[in-house]
């Protein structure tokens, strides 16, 4: 079934009764020509790029609860592009290149919205490293403007322009930047893999992964078992359990990012907007409300909730930058697994297991990857290469030390990130 | 979330600082290689439950090695290093 204001309109002079799920529900078969563990964004991407890029269709999604039910639904909903190391920058150009394509890609309505982006400075130093940060964008081939306090002033005239301690300097303004609905995206490419054959199998929680003679046989689940001769590993926060089913140990430690959401407003805010002075990054859904976060809770964590500590930090932070913000309620918050690898830069790549590919370590920036990560794993998967794109996202760079992408330029280590 | 140090008993989360898994107290030889030390810096078990990790008292200056649950977030115990 084709999507279109038409198909609206009609469906509503007929009662809505011509609406059908948007995908199948059905049974696993015994063996599939490969298999993506993990039916979040990524692993639903991955699976709509092998059918759509490659031809395999012969391919089913394990999902131990329900699509989308990870960090694809609990994000800040942030695209961009503003990436500054090479093998990240090229990267996520490619995404967003993809994501201004995504909905008539899809036939699905994503509620893409290109707002810009503006990460605001507050020192002559911070505006020396967003001014390189913003050629780095532009030699990449995207758009960035360094905007002085004025130029930010009349973007956003809702910020604190009087406080002292941490001064609005100006910003670097990335227009192609924005949001998304985060689950739409999730839904849009469920139902565009389901419709070119993809099997998605909710309530499959993959249990062992059959290695025989260093080749990948298949899965065993709680549905039982699936042959595939090639299984990609797609599951962000639980990667280390699920590659602990191969015997590998990744370099992956598992924390808590915390999100929030106001009560729904009248328009404030029309950017995305970062603090420079205490990480914090807000903007302003279609519905009202504002939804911002700030940093990790800073320790290894599975339980998708944080603690007090950083509910203080966040909503200090954001009294700081948008003290009108004071006003508003809050809603919900809510925690999300992030998959920290030691660098902050993700990987995607083959494992020492013929067959099996691994896509992990997002950190806190996955969503706005979901499609590059799914077209470049299903590059992988399919033809054994690295997309070029992705080509730096190795596993052994931790190991080997070249190829290291520390866009943070703290080091290499796992607790600063 | 409140962690035991040595010196001070049970205190806030925020008067500490967390370091990483415990992982960190079994330095390989300077020699043993790329892989031993490729796996001590980087690998992780990251388990989804109980676990022992590092964490550092900043007013104290103890490091604290702390039994909890990353699930449940629930503090078990905690000892001092020597």
């Amino acid at each position: 079934m084709r999507y279109s204001g038409l198909r609206v309109l009609a469906e509503g002079l007929r009662g809505n009764r011509g609406w059908r799920p948007a995908w199948r529900k059905p049974a696993p078969r015994p063996g599939y020509d490969a298999i993506i563990i993990g039916g979040g964004g990524h692993g639903l991407a991955t699976a709509y790029y092998l059918a759509r890029n490659h031809g395999l269709t012969n391919v089913a999604v394990l999902e131990k609860g329900w699509l989308g039910g990870g960090n694809i639904g609990r994000n800040t909903t942030i695209v961009r592009a503003n990436y500054f190391l090479p093998g990240n920058s090229e990267f996520y150009s490619f995404s967003l290149k993809l994501w201004e394509g995504m909905e008539r890609e899809l036939n699905y309505n994503v509620m893409h919205s290109q707002r810009g982006l503006i990460n605001l400075f507050h020192s002559d130093g911070q505006r020396d490293a967003f001014a390189r940060r913003g050629n780095m964008m532009r030699a990449q081939g995207d758009d960035a403007v360094l905007l002085d306090r004025e130029g930010v002033r009349r973007m956003l005239p809702r910020l604190d322009y009087e406080q002292a301690r941490f001064p609005i300097y100006g910003g670097l303004y990335h227009p192609r930047g924005g949001t998304a609905r985060h689950d739409a995206v999730a839904w849009g490419y469920a139902r565009a893999a389901d419709a070119r054959g993809v099997d998605l199998i909710e309530n499959c929680e993959v249990t062992g992964i059959d290695i025989r003679d260093g080749r990948v046989k298949g899965v065993q689940t709680t549905r039982g078992a699936i042959w595939a001769p090639k299984v990609g590993i797609v599951v962000a926060g639980r990667s280390s359990q699920v590659a602990a089913m191969a015997g590998m140990r990744l370099p992956i430690e598992s924390h808590v990012l915390q999100a929030f959401v106001t009560e729904g407003l009248k328009p404030a805010l029309d950017h995305v907007v970062s603090f420079g002075m205490g990480h914090f990054y807000i903007s302003q859904s279609d519905k009202g409300g504002l939804v911002f976060g700030g940093d990790l809770d800073f320790y290894a964590s599975y339980a998708a909730r944080g603690n007090l500590p950083m509910v203080e930090h966040v909503m200090e932070a954001g009294m700081t930058l948008m003290p009108m913000i004071g006003r508003a309620k809050v809603l919900r918050s809510w925690g999300g697994i992030m998959d920290m690898s030691p660098d902050g830069s993700p990987v995607i790549d083959r494992t020492g297991v013929e067959g099996l590919y691994v896509n992990c370590g997002w950190n806190y920036g996955g969503f706005k990857a979901v499609p590059a990560s799914g077209w470049s794993m299903a590059h992988l998967m399919a033809t054994g290469q690295p997309w070029h794109d992705a080509a730096h996202f190795r596993l052994d760079r931790f190991r080997t030390g070249r190829g290291l992408m520390d866009e943070e330029g703290t080091g290499a280590q796992h607790n600063l990130h | 979330m409140r962690i035991p140090c040595p010196c001070c008993g049970w205190r806030d989360r925020r008067e500490f600082t967390y370091y990483g898994h415990e992982t960190f107290l079994h330095r390989p030889a300077p020699d043993a290689g790329a892989e031993a030390w490729d796996d001590y810096l980087h690998n992780r078990e990251n388990p989804a439950g109980p676990t022992r990790d590092l964490w550092y008292h900043d007013p104290c200056g103890s490091w604290v090695v702390v039994a909890r649950d990353t699930v449940t977030h629930a503090v078990a115990g905690g000892e001092g290093l020597a």
